[in-house]
């Protein structure tokens, strides 16, 4: 219940005490009104180790309701960082009197089970929750020594180990009543490069639902290459090219075209995407899927953030644009049914709509056979500035980004400070090849080496 | 002060002696410092979309993080249970995180520090009708649409916010706080021929209602529509480097990003800043002094004091070019055995303090700004920057053009779609080489850094830097 789950705690393995205060919340509806009810609770801890020793120690805890409350079309919302009985009534009463300067809207509601079976998801590990504080600082340590010895002009500015639990509860009196809760933790790794004045950046991490599953040497090693590879990196010139965006960089991109697809977007005007179902936006080879049913998927979810079933919902068949991606507000206005992507962002916010486990459907070739096929191009290993240069609602995208040229199809000098643009439209019309290195990130996209022609790189 | 004091002025409410016992109990396993950040936060927000009134909310946020440091380690727990009881099993887990050690037992006077208010609050936002924050919605919403035929869709959120702080250190120290915030944000879209483009506006003040009296919101809204209408003739922006003009109170940014972040003793102290062992030296422009400073009557970054209980100052940290100093917490201040600059803040009781911006500005130069355009041969004029990001150790940062025109023989002609420049912060600092004399403050920002975003400000006068990268598709 990635949704549901975003507050950090062990919790009970039934979910009964959260149910039960949702429950209470939602009994208290009067006719005519209805009533959600979110709570969550959960924990999380951080170590960062610095040359040897404990930098810091965090250990958290928090909790949390937010009830919203629906009557004539028109919705209030209120919430409050505590489960104190006195709080939950002084946030039924807020979200009650806030109903009040709601606009009606006639299609306004909560989420109504669907009937759609829900995926069950193993989201949950004791091993993790029994796993001692000591350990878990050695494996910053260890992660620290096994990145600071990669590479003599390697520093390391920080490791970090962290891990996270939550439980959440929703009920509503449309009878909506889930429940779910998530545990996973994380090593990471920043880290510098030093040669003669000039100083690189890198960074490397590991994912895993168990300790066991963090990769530690992949993490350093990732670490060690991202700074080390780009010393010496020059300003390169600007002209057009074919580029090959890194897994992780196409994880980035995918995750602003969620947006153009998102139904909210559509539904209020704001998609570049909103008249063009049927439409083909890509090459016939695209296939573009958001499947939040994938366990192999961190963002994987039993539920989504209105407590329907979590579903594999295809966005783009065969170049062709099938459908957005809609929570039971945009799909009610869409006139269609929600396909279980309502996104949450704890007990503070009320649901929004978004991919929740996107991914292009991979080809066959590895980077490197990607990259034989191109005389002349860009290995675009990172992008910067996303949130500044990119414009989903026009279709602009203008990004900082460093990576590798590519001559006579193999990896050349490394080049930085230059940024690479087109629009989103183009893109997704230009994308030359999908590679065979689908890789599961701990983000709402998966990556994967994509090949892009006739991007504008603006260098010196 | 007698031990039975309570501090009322959270709303908090804790008594004297529970904060010095709180503090006595994460000193046990032998610390050296303990430290308790209490706050409790209300606020409302009303959000307006498509014509409609979507939601109004109401928030209440109410905790303690504490804090405790033994040698290099730092311990920290918090909770969201104030009572004596909740507080003394939060420092224990904060103890027991800095150290599995065991120490003496340390007692701790404390001593308030005279409140400091840079700024006076008239109405609080709570004594405001929800009515009329609503209201005032409505009115921004209908100024953008009534704009232009060419606006199809508008978003305007309000949001304000009072929270009340109180921070206690084992150094005797006990200060408290109460920040008021009114946010006003609106969004347009304009549809043409050219597809769909979009206009932004903001404004951020620590005072209360009273602000509302001299600003315009309406005027906000109807800039926000501009801004967008003007963007549907825009040109595909160039590509590569060029002369590029930073209007006033739009492009503090820059700054932040360009060598701000680079001037944060934590990033310093780590040798992962390119500022790293320049003071004293020449770092910029002649032409640039550059202010940190948390006391700038009502901006967006104004504090009374910090999240660590210092004072705000007002600190410049580049001087006629010159490096003069960085900014500090306590921390990285204690490392170095001076003062803290009041740097030291966080984004909630739940996270750890640490070393961030305020409202950060360039101060005046001399050019007259038309001046400064009509010497421009070539280049590009950025009426309205957007975000941006900076890696602090190679000193590169981006930032994206909200609203910018190409700058023909002198003059600003037609208008860029949106991108991003990229420049190198060293590099864009020496190459500033007219500095206008029309300081402007600029929009209220949330600046992010490690997960955390905290309120700031920033401003300049218009200014040129002789080239910067555009990240266009135009050859």
């Amino acid at each position: 219940m990635t949704d549901l789950a975003t507050g950090p705690s062990a919790g009970h393995a039934d979910g009964a005490e959260l149910l039960t205060l949702a429950d209470r919340v939602v009994g208290q509806a009067k006719p005519g009104e209805q009533i959600e009810a979110f709570v969550s609770r959960g924990g999380d801890t951080e170590v960062r180790v610095y040359q040897g020793e404990v930098e810091h120690f965090v250990s958290a805890q928090a909790e949390g309701i937010g009830i919203r409350v629906i009557r004539d079309g028109r919705t209030g919302f209120a919430y409050a960082g505590t489960l104190e009985e006195t709080a939950i009534a002084e946030v039924l009463a807020e979200a009650r009197d806030n109903v009040e300067f709601g606009t009606p809207d006639e299609w306004a509601g909560l989420a109504e089970p669907d009937g759609v079976p829900v995926t069950d998801q193993s989201l949950w590990n004791d091993e993790l929750v029994e796993y001692p504080t000591d350990r878990k600082i050695e494996l910053a340590m260890e992660l620290e020594r096994l990145a600071a010895g990669a590479d003599p002009r390697l520093r390391i500015d920080e490791a970090n180990y962290a891990d996270a639990h939550g439980e959440a509860a929703v009920a509503t009196t449309t009878g909506i009543r889930q429940w779910g809760r998530e545990n996973g933790c994380y090593v990471s790794l920043s880290t510098l490069a030093d040669d003669g004045d000039e100083t690189q950046t890198g960074f490397g991490f590991s994912v895993g639902r168990t300790p066991e599953a963090l990769d530690l040497e992949r993490a350093a090693r990732e670490g060690a290459d991202r700074a080390t590879r780009l010393l010496g990196a020059t300003k390169p010139p600007s002209k057009r090219t074919t580029v090959v965006l890194d897994p992780l960089v196409t994880a980035q991109l995918l995750s602003i075209i969620a947006s153009t697809l998102n139904g909210e977007a559509v539904v209020k005007g704001r998609s570049l995407f909103k008249d063009r179902l049927g439409d083909e936006v890509a090459p016939a080879f695209v296939d573009l899927v958001d499947d939040p049913t994938n366990p192999l998927a961190y963002t994987a979810t039993d539920v989504d953030g209105e407590g329907l079933a979590a579903r594999r919902n295809p966005l783009i068949e065969n170049g062709v644009l099938r459908q957005f991606t809609h929570n039971s507000y945009s799909a009610r206005r869409a006139g269609t049914v929600s396909t279980g992507n309502a996104t949450r962002g704890g007990f503070a916010g009320t649901p929004g709509v978004g991919a929740l486990a996107l991914s292009l459907v991979p080809g066959t070739r590895s980077q490197s056979e990607l990259i034989a096929d191109i005389d002349d191009g860009l290995l675009v290993q990172s992008v910067t500035g996303i949130h500044s240069g990119v414009n989903p609602i026009s279709g602009d995208f203008s990004t900082g980004a460093a990576g590798l040229l590519i001559r006579n199809g193999t990896v050349a000098e490394p080049v930085r400070e230059f940024t690479i643009a087109s629009t989103l439209q183009r893109m997704l019309l230009d994308i030359a090849e999908i590679g065979g290195d689908l890789d599961w990130l701990p983000m709402r996209a998966a990556g994967v080496s994509l090949v892009i022609r006739d991007v504008t790189m603006s260098g010196s | 002060m007698g031990a039975a004091r309570v501090f009322r002025i959270l709303g908090i409410m804790i008594d004297h002696d529970v904060v010095e016992r709180t503090i006595a109990e994460a000193l046990r396993t032998g610390a050296d410092f303990a430290e308790v950040y209490a706050e409790d936060k209300r606020n409302t927000s009303v959000a307006l979309d498509d014509g409609r009134v979507e939601q109004v909310t109401s928030g209440r946020d109410r905790g303690a993080g504490i804090r405790v440091i033994k040698g290099e380690t730092t311990g920290f727990a918090h909770t969201s249970d104030l009572t004596a009881a909740g507080l003394a099993e939060a420092a224990r887990a904060a103890a027991v995180a800095a150290s599995q050690g065991d120490g003496g037992v340390r007692t701790i006077a404390l001593t308030q520090a005279p409140a400091h208010r840079p700024n006076t609050i008239v109405t609080y936002p709570e004594d405001i009708a929800k009515a009329d924050k609503v209201a005032l919605m409505q009115r921004v919403d209908e100024a953008a649409r009534s704009f232009g035929s060419e606006i199809v869709q508008v978003s305007a959120g309000y949001g304000d916010s009072r929270k009340r702080v109180l921070v206690a250190n084992s150094d005797g120290l006990l200060a408290d706080d109460d920040v008021v915030r009114l946010l006003v944000r609106i969004s347009a879209v304009a549809s043409g021929d050219t597809g769909m483009q979009t206009g932004f506006q903001s404004m951020g003040r620590t005072v209360g209602w009273e602000t509302f009296d001299d600003l315009d919101v309406e005027a906000l809204a109807r800039d926000a529509a501009r801004q967008a209408i003007v963007k549907l003739k825009a040109r595909p922006a160039p590509s590569g480097a060029m002369p590029v003009v930073i209007k006033n109170g739009t492009g503090g940014v820059l700054f932040h990003e360009a060598c701000g972040h680079g001037l944060e003793a934590d990033h310093v102290q780590k040798g992962a800043s390119v500022y790293a062992g320049k003071l004293g030296e020449l770092v910029a422009s002649p032409l640039v002094t550059l202010v940190d400073d948390g006391t700038m009557g009502t901006e967006w970054g104004t504090l009374g004091i910090d999240d660590e209980g210092h004072t705000t100052r007002r600190n410049v940290l580049i001087e006629d070019g010159v490096l003069v100093d960085y900014m500090w917490d306590h921390i990285r201040a204690r490392k170095e055995g001076r003062d803290p600059s009041g740097n030291g803040r966080r984004q909630s009781y739940m996270h750890l303090p640490m070393v961030r911006m305020t409202n950060t500005y360039v101060m005046n130069g001399e050019s007259d700004p038309d001046d400064i355009v009509a010497q421009t041969e070539q280049g590009v004029y950025i009426a309205h920057l957007g975000g941006g990001s900076v890696n602090t150790a190679t000193g590169d940062f981006v930032f994206g053009m909200n609203e910018a025109y190409l700058i023909e023989n002198g003059e600003i002609t037609e208008p860029l779609r949106e991108g991003n420049l990229i420049g190198n912060g060293p590099q864009v600092l020496r190459d500033i080489d007219l500095l206008g004399n029309d300081f402007a403050m600029g929009n209220p920002g949330t600046c992010g850094k490690d997960g955390q975003g905290v309120p700031v400000g920033d401003g300049q006068p218009t200014l040129r830097v002789k080239s910067l990268t555009i990240g266009g598709t135009a050859s």
